[in-house]
């Protein structure tokens, strides 16, 4: 009976969790197609509901009632699995998001390692995709991911040792504790935009989408998947970007602070100073989206090995000699 | 107790059999996949007697990018359709006795490392062990690793850059008559040198080098 209360009680933080992830997903997608549109002068979806807000689920309950094809020549276990990877991964990173210093589902030790690992096994959803469609597009789409997103992969995690060299801590929350006297979004400025840019390229987003470069590719990895297995590879999709969204905020922004520790905003709870940085952060992968051409492939590699991985490595020297230098190493 | 100890069998099973898997399926892709489930399902064993930060990088490591290159030869290579089992081919049947003598041997190392750790405690030292000490086992780690054992951690990141070197050595080649692109040039070119306005004369034409 007490296992069961236990049991219950996780189920219902969970489920307290996961829904406005989910419903804040879709909300998002519709957010992304507007401030494309907008910066290109078109209105964008306004039809559905109040400023086309219902989109998305109008969107959703298409794809529910679409058809799902299974090519005969696929791998049929490794081709249903496949979304379902993408999705239980992109959602399972939230377990250990900090919303305030109590409001966190699980708070472990090692919860940046955690949410690193969570989203370098993203790839696989994508591999497992190209491969088991047996089909060209697909294949050449998810070669091309996965070479793309264990590349930028290494400099997002030198870039995390440089901000947990500043920590001493892996937990998130003893990260955003950290911030209280300054976001490192100030001393470590320049991480903060190598990070911005590889989360874009880990993500597939414009202008690194070359996976489902639709010109060259027809849409990559996803050509094959039809019905509610394509809707959940961009539900997944979406998800991943919100997670990475957060990801900064917590690493440069400050995560649950409030800007300024005065009497109105200490106010405002921290979840919504969360949310909000974390849509500040959305709205720039928005506007990227809309204003940068794509990178040619090659150009890519070169950007990820040769000149973002040697930066932030150099830059973990420079923090590294200048924390010990003027003695404020967090652990000695 | 009892919850632990599901949780144990379930993990350990799920090991064990994925690892039969690896070597027993079909497919080498679907191989792949069982390794990287094996790699998964040891990352939690890890965790689970607390070890939270070898099961992590255990996870960052082996399944966030040794298996993805792993499947990338795989794939690459085109040796999806492997026809014969293990346990049914002539040809590999010749590899059994090697792989006998050389699992017989790991199985009697893990004998004596156990048996030793089991009876004669004091024969390893106690305060060094991660379950001992209260602060974190990140911690615990980094203190053994960057003062003690730091010679043998120098070493081991060199033997490892040594072989990344050495595989770049021997695979690269230089090619002529490869166009490199040098964004360098292509930004700081000028107009002088990229266009000339030139007088040609009627019935004469111009003569361009190269």
């Amino acid at each position: 009976m007490e296992y069961l209360n236990i049991f219950f009680d996780e189920v219902y933080k969970i489920l307290f969790l996961l829904v406005p992830v989910l419903v804040s997903v879709a909300m998002i997608v519709w957010l992304d197609r507007r401030i494309w549109a907008f910066v290109q002068k078109r209105q964008g979806p306004n039809v559905v509901g109040p400023f086309g807000l219902l989109q998305s689920l109008a969107d959703a309950l298409k794809y529910i009632f679409k058809e799902m094809i299974i090519p005969s020549s696929s791998n049929k276990v490794i081709f249903i699995l496949a979304p379902i990877v993408t999705m239980t991964l992109a959602l399972i990173a939230w377990a250990v998001i900090p919303f305030s210093a109590t409001q966190v589902l699980a708070d472990i030790n090692v919860g940046i390692l955690y949410l690193f690992a969570v989203s370098s096994l993203g790839v696989y959803g994508i591999i497992m995709g190209g491969w088991a469609s047996n089909s060209k597009y697909p294949f050449l789409g998810a070669i091309r991911s996965a070479a793309q997103m264990v590349s930028y992969e290494v400099s997002i995690g030198v870039i995390i040792i440089n901000v947990l060299l500043c920590v001493g801590s892996l937990n998130l929350n003893d990260i955003v504790i950290a911030q209280q006297n300054v976001w490192f979004v100030i001393p470590l400025f320049p991480m903060f935009v190598i990070f911005f840019i590889s989360a874009l390229a880990e993500t597939n987003r414009p202008p690194f989408d070359l996976p489902e470069a639709e010109a060259e590719l027809v849409a990559g990895y996803q050509t094959e998947y039809s019905g509610m297995m394509y809707a959940m590879f961009w539900l997944g999709e979406y998800a991943n970007i919100l997670l990475m969204c957060a990801m900064g905020a917590i690493l440069f922004l400050g995560g649950w602070l409030s800007p300024i520790e005065l009497y109105p905003f200490t106010l405002i709870p921290g979840a919504i100073w969360l949310i909000l940085k974390i849509l500040l952060l959305f709205f720039l992968f928005a506007l990227v989206k809309a204003i940068v051409p794509r990178y040619r492939y090659d150009q890519l590699m070169r950007l990820g090995w040769k000149v973002f991985l040697p930066l932030s490595l150099i830059w973990v020297v420079l923090t590294a000699s200048f924390l010990f230098y003027f003695n404020l190493l967090p652990v000695n | 107790m009892i919850a632990h100890a599901i949780f144990f069998y379930t993990f350990s099973i799920i090991a064990v059999v994925s690892a039969i898997m690896v070597t027993a399926s079909k497919n080498t892709v679907h191989s792949v996949f069982f390794l990287i489930l094996d790699f998964i399902s040891i990352s939690c064993l890890f965790i689970m007697i607390g070890a939270e930060f070898l099961g992590m990088i255990m996870l960052i490591v082996y399944v966030g990018a040794v298996a993805v290159l792993f499947l990338f030869v795989v794939m690459m290579l085109n040796v999806a359709q492997q026809k014969n089992q293990w346990f049914a081919a002539k040809d590999s049947s010749k590899h059994i006795p090697i792989g006998l003598v050389i699992s017989t041997l790991i199985f009697i190392e893990i004998m004596i490392v156990i048996g030793g750790w089991k009876y004669k405690p004091d024969l390893f030292d106690i305060n060094n062990s991660l379950s001992q000490t209260s602060v974190s086992n990140t911690h615990s780690l980094g203190q053994i690793l960057y003062t003690d054992y730091i010679h043998v951690f120098q070493i081991s990141g060199m033997i490892l850059l040594v072989a990344m070197v050495g595989a770049i050595v021997l695979t690269f080649r230089q090619r002529s008559g490869v166009k490199r692109q040098s964004y360098i040039k292509q930004i700081s070119r000028e107009r002088a040198e990229g266009v000339e306005v030139l007088e040609v004369q009627s019935n004469k034409g111009v003569k361009i080098d190269d």
